[in-house]
Parts: C-alpha cells; sequence; structure tokens
C-alpha cells in the first residue's frame, strides 16, 4: 500500500476538533483548557447542534474561547455569564445555551449570578473550570484555593482562619431543586477526558429536552499559576485536587447521588 | 388600537414598551420605578406579544442579561433608579464596548448613598459625562411629561438600532410617578426571529448557520492600536450623533433677554415661571434640552448675543450648569438655581432667584 492510500480521510482515527478554529490557542502549554474547549466543541459538532448553539465566555484565560470556538459567542463580564445566558436562553428557547467560566469567574465575583442562574433552574448549560486559582491574572487566590495552597495573595498558603475554606460551589448547586444535573470530572488524561464528553454531552442533551440547568465542573490545573511543569501540576492534581474535589456524578436526573 | 388613557409616567412607559413590540425586560425593584415592572408583570405581555420578563437578582444581573438579549439583536429594557443605575454602570460600559443596542431607564431619586426616595436629577453626571469606564457616551434622552415617558421608549430604541449603541432615557420621580393623559399607539408586532436574522444576521449571536463567518459580542481588544481604533469608531457615532439626533425644544426664546435652561421635570417647572415673568414684564425664555448628550450647544451659542444672563435650573447642586457655560463659551454669564435632596422647587422660587441675579449681578 502506498502512503497516499493510506492518508486518505476514510483512514483518519484521530483529527483536529472541527468546531475549533486554526487559530493557535493562547493558553499555556499543559494547560487542561484547551482540553476542556475541545470536548465541548465535539459534542456541539457531533450533535449537529452549531446552528442552534450560542455560547457565552467568561473573563478569566478563557476569555478568549471566542478565538478558538468556532461558533456565535457573546463574551460576558467577569462572572456574570449566568445571567447573559438566562436571557438569550429566554428568548430563544429553542436554542443551545452554555457558558463557560473559571473558578474566580464563576465562584467569586459571580456567585449570585450563579446560584440564581441554577436556582430558576434555567434551560442552560455550564461548564465550569476549576483550576483552584485565578490564571488570568496571575495566580492569585481562588475560593477554590486549597487550604495551605501558595497563590500570590496567599503566599504563605491559604489561611483557612482568615481565609476560609474553599468553596465547593457544585455541592451547592446540586442542592437547587432547578439544578437538573451535576457532574465534576477533569480531562488531563484520555479516560478522564472521555468520561468529561460524557458529562457534557449528557448536559447539553438535558438542554433539548428542557430538564432544566445542567451543570458540569471540571477539575483542571494551572501549571503557570501553581508554578510546576504540566507533569507536575497533573500528579499534584491527582494527589491534592481530587480528593477535596472528588469526580464523578453528583447529581443525575435531578436526583442527589 | 391607539388610546387615550390617564396614567403614571412609569406605567405609561411600561405600556409603551409592550406595544413598540419589545423582546424583553429585566429589572430590579426599587422606588421610584418599581411599576415599571410591577405593571408589566400585571399585563403579562408573554401572553400580548411574547415579550419576556424577569424580575433578577441584583441590577446587575439585570443589566448583564440586557446585554445577553441585545447580543442576540432582540429589542431589550431594563430600568431602575439612581443606587441601581450606579450598579449598572459596569454593564453599560459593556453594552457600549461592545456595540450592542439597549435601552436603560433611570428614574433619577435624590443621593448620595441611599439618599432619599424622593425626585431628583442630580445623576446628570452620571449620566452625560460617562458615569461607567473608558471612553464611551450615552445618548441621552430626558421626558418632560407621561406622554414623552411613554413616546421616548420608541425614539431610544430607533436611536440604539441606528447606532448599535445603548441609550438612556433619564427621568425623575416626578415624571415617573406623576398622571397625567397619555395617547398610546397602537400595538407594532415584535420581529419574528426570521426577521430578526434578516436584519441583524450580520453581527447578532444567533447560532453560526452554513454560508456565514461566527459572530463574535465583546469589547475586548488586547492590542492597544486596535483598541485605540474601537474607540475612534466610537467617537465617529457620537459625532454623528451630535450632528443627526441632537433634540431640543425653544418656549419663548425669540425676543428673550433672558433665558431658563431646564429639561425634564426642571423644564416643566420652569414653563410656569416663564409665564410670571412675562406677566411681570421680564422678557425671559426656556430652552429644554430634550437630547443631555447630545446637548444642545449651538442652540444655546445662536441666543447669546441677545442674552444677558442665564438660569441653570436643576434638581441637583448645579451639574449640567457646567455645559450651559461650555456651550456659551462663558460669553454670557450663567447662574445655578436649584433644590437638591428630594426638595422640588416652586415657579415662584426660580423667578425670585431669577430676579435677584438680575437686580444684583445681571445689570
Ligand atoms: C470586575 C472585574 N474584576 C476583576 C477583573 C480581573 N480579573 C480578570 S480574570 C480574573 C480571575 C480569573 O480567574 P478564573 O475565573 O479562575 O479563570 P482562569 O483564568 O483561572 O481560567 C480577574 C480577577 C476583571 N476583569 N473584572
Ligand atoms: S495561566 Fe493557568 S489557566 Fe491560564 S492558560 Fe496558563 S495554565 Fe491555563
Amino acid at each position: 500500500m502506498e502512503l497516499i492510500d493510506i492518508i486518505r480521510p476514510e483512514n483518519q482515527v484521530f483529527c483536529k476538533t472541527k468546531l475549533m478554529t486554526d487559530i493557535p490557542l493562547s493558553y499555556c502549554p499543559g494547560c487542561g483548557h484547551g482540553t476542556a474547549h475541545n470536548i465541548v466543541m465535539e459534542v456541539i459538532d457531533e450533535m449537529g447542534i452549531v446552528e442552534d448553539t450560542i455560547g457565552v465566555a467568561p473573563v478569566g484565560c478563557s476569555v478568549l474561547a471566542y478565538d478558538f470556538m468556532n461558533i456565535d459567542i457573546t463574551q460576558a463580564a467577569h462572572g456574570r455569564a449566568p445571567a447573559v445566558a438566562t436571557a438569550i436562553s429566554r428568548i430563544w428557547p429553542e436554542k443551545y445555551v452554555f457558558t463557560y467560566q473559571g473558578d474566580g469567574d464563576l465562584a467569586a465575583i459571580g456567585t449570585g449570578e450563579t446560584i440564581h442562574a441554577c436556582n430558576r433552574g434555567e434551560n442552560i448549560v455550564i461548564v465550569f473550570v476549576n483550576n483552584g486559582i485565578y490564571g488570568m491574572t496571575g495566580g492569585q487566590m481562588a475560593p477554590t484555593t486549597l487550604p495551605n495552597m501558595p497563590s500570590s495573595t496567599s503566599p504563605y498558603g491559604r489561611d483557612t482562619t482568615t481565609m476560609g475554606f474553599p468553596l465547593k460551589m457544585t455541592e451547592l448547586v446540586a442542592n437547587l431543586p432547578g439544578v437538573y444535573f451535576v457532574s465534576r470530572q477533569s480531562v488531563h488524561t484520555h479516560k478522564h477526558a472521555r468520561k468529561a464528553k460524557k458529562a457534557i454531552e449528557k448536559a447539553f442533551e438535558n438542554t433539548r429536552l428542557k430538564k432544566g440547568l445542567s451543570f458540569v465542573e471540571i477539575v483542571s490545573n494551572c501549571n503557570s499559576g501553581w508554578k510546576m511543569t504540566p507533569i507536575e501540576s497533573n500528579i499534584w492534581m491527582e494527589e491534592n485536587m481530587f480528593p477535596y474535589f472528588p469526580l464523578g456524578d453528583i447529581k443525575v436526573d435531578g436526583i442527589l447521588k | 388600537m391607539s388610546e387615550l388613557k390617564l396614567m403614571k409616567g412609569n406605567e405609561a412607559l411600561a405600556e409603551a414598551l409592550i406595544r413598540v413590540g419589545a423582546d424583553a425586560y429585566f429589572g430590579y425593584p426599587i422606588t421610584p420605578q418599581s411599576e415599571v415592572i410591577e405593571y408589566l408583570m400585571t399585563e403579562r405581555p408573554e401572553l400580548r406579544t411574547g415579550m419576556v420578563v424577569l424580575q433578577a437578582e441584583s441590577e446587575i444581573a439585570a443589566i448583564n442579561m440586557v446585554y445577553g438579549a441585545a447580543s442576540t439583536g432582540k429589542k431589550v429594557l431594563t430600568s431602575s433608579s439612581s443606587p441601581g443605575i450606579s450598579l449598572k454602570l459596569e454593564g453599560i460600559s459593556y453594552l457600549a464596548g461592545a456595540e450592542l443596542p439597549a435601552v436603560i431607564v433611570n428614574v433619577v431619586r435624590g443621593g448620595p448613598g441611599l439618599g432619599t426616595i424622593q425626585p431628583s436629577q442630580a445623576d446628570y453626571f452620571q449620566s452625560v459625562k460617562g458615569g461607567g469606564h473608558g471612553d464611551y457616551k450615552l445618548y441621552v434622552l430626558a421626558p418632560a411629561s407621561v406622554q414623552e415617558m411613554a413616546d421616548f421608549v420608541e425614539d431610544a430604541f430607533d436611536i440604539a438600532f441606528k447606532y448599535r449603541a445603548p441609550v438612556l432615557i433619564l427621568s425623575d420621580g416626578v415624571i415617573g410617578q406623576m398622571m397625567e393623559k397619555v395617547y398610546l399607539k397602537e400595538q407594532v408586532p415584535r420581529l419574528t426571529n426570521e426577521e430578526l436574522i434578516e436584519k441583524y444576521g450580520s453581527w447578532a449571536v444567533t447560532g453560526k448557520t452554513k454560508g456565514r463567518e461566527r459572530n463574535i459580542i465583546t469589547s475586548l481588544d488586547l492590542q492597544s492600536e486596535k483598541m485605540e481604533a474601537r474607540v475612534r469608531h466610537l467617537m465617529k457615532k457620537y459625532e454623528q450623533m451630535e450632528q443627526e439626533d441632537m433634540r431640543y425644544e425653544k418656549i419663548q426664546c425669540d425676543d428673550a433677554e433672558y433665558l431658563i435652561v431646564a429639561y425634564g421635570s426642571s423644564a416643566r417647572i420652569s414653563q410656569k415661571t416663564v409665564e410670571l415673568a412675562r406677566k411681570k414684564g421680564i422678557k425671559v425664555g426656556l430652552l429644554r434640552p430634550i437630547t443631555l448628550f447630545p446637548y444642545p450647544k449651538k442652540p444655546l451659542m445662536d441666543l447669546t448675543p441677545q442674552l444677558k444672563g442665564i438660569l441653570s435650573v436643576e434638581l441637583n447642586a448645579g451639574q449640567m450648569i457646567e455645559d450651559v457655560q461650555l456651550s456659551v463659551e462663558f460669553k454670557v454669564p450663567v447662574a445655578h438655581f436649584g433644590r437638591t435632596g428630594g426638595v422640588i422647587h416652586t415657579p415662584e422660587e426660580i423667578l425670585e432667584a431669577l430676579q435677584q441675579k438680575i437686580n444684583n449681578t445681571w445689570n
């Protein structure tokens, strides 16, 4: 067989996600944001819903999601994506509306918008990338920063007596009746990424069935903010983040697990 | 069907909003404008036209809901009063930066702080000098009657979509709360989604359909040269507004030697002052800016050769007076008169202030 026969499209086993643009990702090498973007775009592509999908980008490292995701996107003010998505979904009830937000965006400045969109049971998908730190602004403490974890604004580690405990926003919203599906996943290995994709698929499927709010947290790394190599950061994440933020489904079909 | 009704300003605005075929209202209660959302919730516009009405958890959420709806090309309005507008300012700046059409209503009360629930015009600076961050302006309409509360809804949307820019209706507790007869226009049907995509599909985020590039709504440009170009583009719009859409009203100005400049409720009160003064033989006229940005600079300047003094009458401690002074380039003496903190001046008080100026300084 000649090479030209081998590289035919029908023989291809892996290719660039169709709904990602050709613009080079601005994320640090090793960062989980890129994989999280890919998964969301794969789901939208495979479900054939791009024409009916409207994304809401946050303020954070993924503010530029609109450069990479080849879909219609509006970029919200810091923390306000759930309010922006609420309005879009209310006026375009037949559309798939999702937000993509970091932990500072969703669990600090946007706590109010998150809780109230969840409590109203808006028919939207929230993708929550929790990397335990403020990546974009240079590694400051986030509401999800672990106890004793250093950051540029907790240089001696997060002291829970003065800085509070890491906020488990996902468990919090799971308790609200308007929320239909809650899952916590990660994307640092193929196996984990496949599971995360399944959760996101389920979330968009829930939108199609008008089931209300679906919330998928992706526990991720910020190797730059954590001041580690990508591999170190993934090991650190497994050893430290996962015990505090355990992976798995938390609420399925409106029922807490 | 068109109708003549007796209504509060806030209610007239809410009814007009349904009738212009608006798609959505988002708001949070605050005196003296809660009637807007109360009226809408009672009227059930979702049954009349399909319009969405939602009580948000805060003014911040409400303005960001407006941002979301406007991103998709829908006709959307939010209303609030002074402290609530302060909370909305980040969102308003985003609307201007992202070039989104939307209407914001401020039924002003006295401040600063929690202030008072009584009427005021103390948000003039906030409305016309920025308020939120960055290089932007709002097109600002100042209604002076219940009729204008209704009519300006349509005018505001026309401007918002003409320029793809946020528009502010700057009312106050007097105009919002008082009852007058109002002529309501007949119902305009809402745009269908197909009609909307036809009109605004080149920019609105409605889902990336085949054959077009993705649409992106953002106010971000990390490269400073690109951001500068974006600001220059905004400034061009504001220049065009000045040339094409500045509005004002002149009352008895032809032979006037003295001029009162006043907008909104102060203009209504000052109209009586002009009447009283004329009876006493004082030749005074009234110039009422209808748009506070663009400000009627030229009409004011054109009057300067005949004027001996100008009184800027405002329900605040002296804010618009700065624009009057700049408009006439200090060629005519300008003084301020106004009660503040929620106190409303009477026509007689204004006349007294005018006479004092005439007798003591302007002669
Ligand atoms: C009103 C406002 N406050 C603060 C900021 C600065 N800021 C930008 S992104 C950010 C935090 C981002 O962290 P996160 O949401 O966790 O996202 P990440 O960058 O880690 O993906 C902050 C504080 C802002 N842009 N706007
Ligand atoms: S700073 Fe952190 S979150 Fe941002 S791109 Fe780099 S690794 Fe990712």
